[in-house]
């Protein structure tokens, strides 16, 4: 099975954009298009670029999104924001798992991809079981982070009080540009297992996966709005992400200097929460934790008095 | 007033009997002439050479004169407090660096009765409230955290973490000893060491805290106290070898230091303003609910930043609760912070006594109708009415903007949706109130009010264990408890 899928898809990529087909049966070449609200639209602007592979092959013709693209990006991920923090935490863990389910299933078209941006089978392979498994392991935390994470505070005086992570809002990120798949899933799980919603910048130069992993969402239950993905050029859209009054939070991964300087500058407007995860090596035990979930996470303390607590006794 | 006719229960508060003068002594507390600027466990004259006068908000009078450092001597206190980090602070064993800790809360323990009189003295808040809430909340804050120092290992579960390094930290006049010991205790239980700059107005109690730490033998440098305007805060922010701000005051100015460390590694946390949200439902208590918005809104004059500073009142009670509310401004007692029954002291500085003025003037040309107490306010000093509006709107300024003083503004709702709506929609988040009797109805509240902090048939409660921070524009980071911690420690792995 796993083999046929194989050999089409490298028919696909032979035969991509610019080799003669000359096989009877001309391939269905796939449109990459960006993942907003559920849906899966054109850019607004038109625009497209090509990446290529280190040997100069083009990948396929994908979308330049605009500014207007992320704009209506976040309005999406505004939108989805209660609904899919109210959704029970248990429930957030099986579209999790759902998702997990979904890249398993489609396993073969993502290690085909990784290779035709220039990964070895074996790593491509590698990177696709990891990104499953990590789907898997936020899949479980999103029941149980609040545990760890929370605390019953003994105040002095005659008060219930307790504290609690709950979702900062709308996550705006720029994704890993080496590790496309598994970065990409590395920086969307634990957002999303809070219950926040994101807008995510697929890796520029290898962005195929991101397109593709946006159809496994798209088949898991996932909420429409919850993750959208946009495919284009950091360089053109990082200042609108940490521009926009309506995002609560930036990831970026990458170790540009000049672009995080600017990233925490100009997020001082509205005080994003700014996330650098430019040092993670997203293949070890280090590329994941529930503290990755932590980050986009606030902590709400909550009192309420509880009557006559010296008097009462205790009932002992 | 109390002819006024309704057919609720009214306490009579317009009887012929007056509280007589109470005030506390000054004998109990001593005031230097002059002070220099706390570095390396000594005190230094300022390379600056320059002093600036520090006030009694209550009379103009001066209290004393403190050091102004500049860019040298802030060189010189972060140069101390990286020695003392290197050398002393981050090799000491956790339990040792925890008794110092203990011993500066049993000190501030020791001295409480001192520390409250110059915490009245030169910030204006009333002495029963520097007596019973600042002073002794800020000997817990140690006492809580001195705690922690050797059990870090508990707090972040299958991690390890170390200190960050120097930290600047810059606080403000509202309180004053209160935030000195928020910001030191958690920054050296972790095994930070520190530089700390308390507000103008305000510096007296914290360099009080210095003698403290000077007498309690914490190694030298470990605290570094300066004092200064903001221009010395600016050199702690832009300083190269500090590794981590802590800021609590303003929003626009947490924005500036964000600003201003863009370009480097330094860490942040920044407790800013507030707008809270404080909602009564028909079916809640309402006459704790009113004493519940008086303490929301009135306590220490409104200079707070969670201060319940936007009351929403069900329609079908707004009449009732704006009667009683009316009603109970007149009895608080406005007047001498040193006075043991005065409910409201004098506003901080003459700047915000201005600044509050500005606001009750624009609420007045907005629209909003205003109430004030009738209350005679001392000749010399600056003093604000306890302070309400009615009928404004949701897009007002003065239901928008934070006043930092005894200003309410009343607005009203229907649903549970719409108050929710109303409530969130603020650029702040810091905190937030509701009262209602019914269980399921404050969950489901406080759940969805988008605050750090919400009070529930209560307001303005502090504790040393309990996080304290802000959603949103109100900042970043916790204050207390377990999540205070992890403002000043990185995670290793």
């Amino acid at each position: 099975m796993e083999k046929t899928i194989k050999k089409s898809s490298l028919t696909i990529s032979e035969n991509g954009l610019e080799k003669k087909v000359s096989s009877k049966r001309l391939e269905v070449l796939k449109t990459y298009k960006i993942y907003i609200g559920g849906q899966f639209p054109r850019t607004e602007s038109g625009r497209y670029y090509i990446p290529t592979n280190v040997a100069g092959k083009k990948l396929a013709n994908v979308c330049l999104s605009s500014r207007k693209d992320f704009r209506d990006a976040v309005l999406a991920a505004r939108g989805a924001v209660s609904g899919w923090s109210g959704r029970a935490a248990f429930n957030r863990g099986q579209v999790l798992y759902r998702m997990a389910e979904m890249l398993e299933g489609r396993k073969a078209q993502f290690i085909d991809e990784l290779i035709q941006q220039d990964a070895p089978r074996a790593k491509a392979e590698k990177e696709v079981n990891l990104a499953i498994d990590r789907l898997i392991y936020y899949a479980g935390w999103c029941d149980k982070f609040q545990q760890v994470f929370s605390s019953v505070n003994p105040v002095a005086s005659s008060y219930f009080n307790f504290s609690v992570p709950e979702p900062t809002g709308v996550v705006a990120m720029i994704a890993p540009q080496g590790d496309s798949l598994l970065g990409l899933v590395s920086v969307i799980a634990p957002v999303i297992a809070g219950g926040n919603t994101c807008v995510l910048l697929a890796s520029e130069s290898k962005p195929l996966c991101a397109v593709t992993f946006a159809e496994v969402l798209n088949s898991s239950d996932l909420p429409a709005g919850v993750v959208n993905i946009l495919t284009g050029k950091p360089g053109e859209l990082v200042s609108w992400f940490v521009d926009h009054m309506d995002v609560n939070a930036t990831i970026y991964c990458e170790t540009n200097s000049e672009i995080k300087k600017m990233i925490r500058e100009r997020s001082a407007m509205n005080l994003k929460r700014i996330f650098f995860y430019d040092k993670v090596n997203w293949y070890t035990q280090e590329g994941q934790s529930p503290y990755f979930i932590m980050d986009t996470q606030e902590i709400k303390t909550t009192w309420h008095p509880i009557e006559n607590i010296a008097g009462a006794g205790g009932g002992y | 007033m109390a002819k006024t006719k309704n057919n609720t229960l009214k306490l009579k508060f317009d009887t012929s009997w007056s509280y007589a003068p109470a005030p506390e002594s000054k004998s109990a507390a001593t005031i230097n002439k002059q002070y220099d600027l706390f570095i390396n466990g000594e005190w230094q004259k300022p390379l600056s050479k320059k002093y600036f006068d520090t006030i009694n908000p209550a009379n103009e009078e001066k209290l004393s004169e403190v050091a102004d450092a500049g860019e040298a001597d802030v060189d010189k206190a972060v140069k101390a407090a990286r020695n003392a980090y290197d050398k002393v602070w981050k090799k000491m064993p956790a339990k040792e660096r925890a008794k110092y800790i203990f011993r500066i809360a049993r000190m501030v323990q020791e001295k409480a009765r001192e520390l409250a009189i110059i915490e009245s003295l030169d910030g204006g808040k009333p002495i029963k409230e520097s007596r019973d809430f600042d002073v002794p909340t800020a000997a817990n804050h140690f006492f809580y955290y001195a705690g922690w120092a050797d059990k870090l290992e508990y707090a972040f579960p299958n991690r390890i973490t170390e200190p960050l390094g120097v930290a600047g930290q810059i606080i403000p006049w509202n309180f004053p000893l209160l935030m000195a010991a928020w910001k030191i205790a958690p920054a050296i239980a972790t095994g930070n060491t520190v530089v700390l700059k308390p507000a103008e107005t305000t510096p007296l109690t914290a360099l009080k805290l210095a003698e403290i730490i000077q007498e309690s033998g914490l190694p030298p440098g470990v605290v570094n106290i300066i004092t200064g305007a903001g221009d010395t805060g600016a050199a702690i922010v832009n300083h190269p070898d500090i590794n981590k701000i802590a800021f609590t005051g303003s929003t626009e100015v947490g924005k500036i230091i964000q600003r201003a460390i863009s370009g480097t590694d330094k860490k942040a946390t920044l407790e800013l303003g507030g707008k809270a949200a404080n909602i009564i439902f028909e079916d809640a208590p309402i006459d704790q609910a009113v004493e519940g918005v008086i303490n929301g809104i009135y306590f220490n004059q409104g200079h707070v930043c969670c201060a319940g500073s936007r009351l929403y009142v069900q329609e079908s009670v707004a009449k009732l609760v704006i009667k009683k509310l009316r009603d109970r401004i007149e009895t608080l007692i406005v007047g001498d912070p040193l006075d043991k029954n005065t409910d409201i002291g004098a506003i901080n500085s003459r700047q915000q006594l201005e600044t509050i003025l500005k606001y009750i003037s624009i609420g007045k040309k907005e629209g909003a109708e205003m109430y004030e107490s009738s209350c005679r306010l001392p000749g010399k000093g600056f003093f604000c009415r306890p302070t309400m509006f009615t009928n404004v709107a949701q897009s007002s300024r003065i239901a928008q903007e934070e006043i930092f003083g005894p200003v309410l503004s009343i607005l009203t709702f229907r649903t549970d949706d719409e108050v929710i709506e109303k409530a969130n929609n603020s650029p702040y988040g810091l905190s937030a109130g509701v009262w209602t009797d019914k269980g399921s109805k404050i969950f489901n509240m406080t759940r969805r009010m988008r605050a750090g902090v919400v009070w529930a048939n209560t307001f303005n409660k502090f504790d040393p264990s309990s996080p304290f921070g802000g959603y949103k524009e109100s900042g970043f980071g916790r204050e207390g408890g377990l999540h205070g911690l992890s403002a000043y420690v990185n995670i290793v792995n």
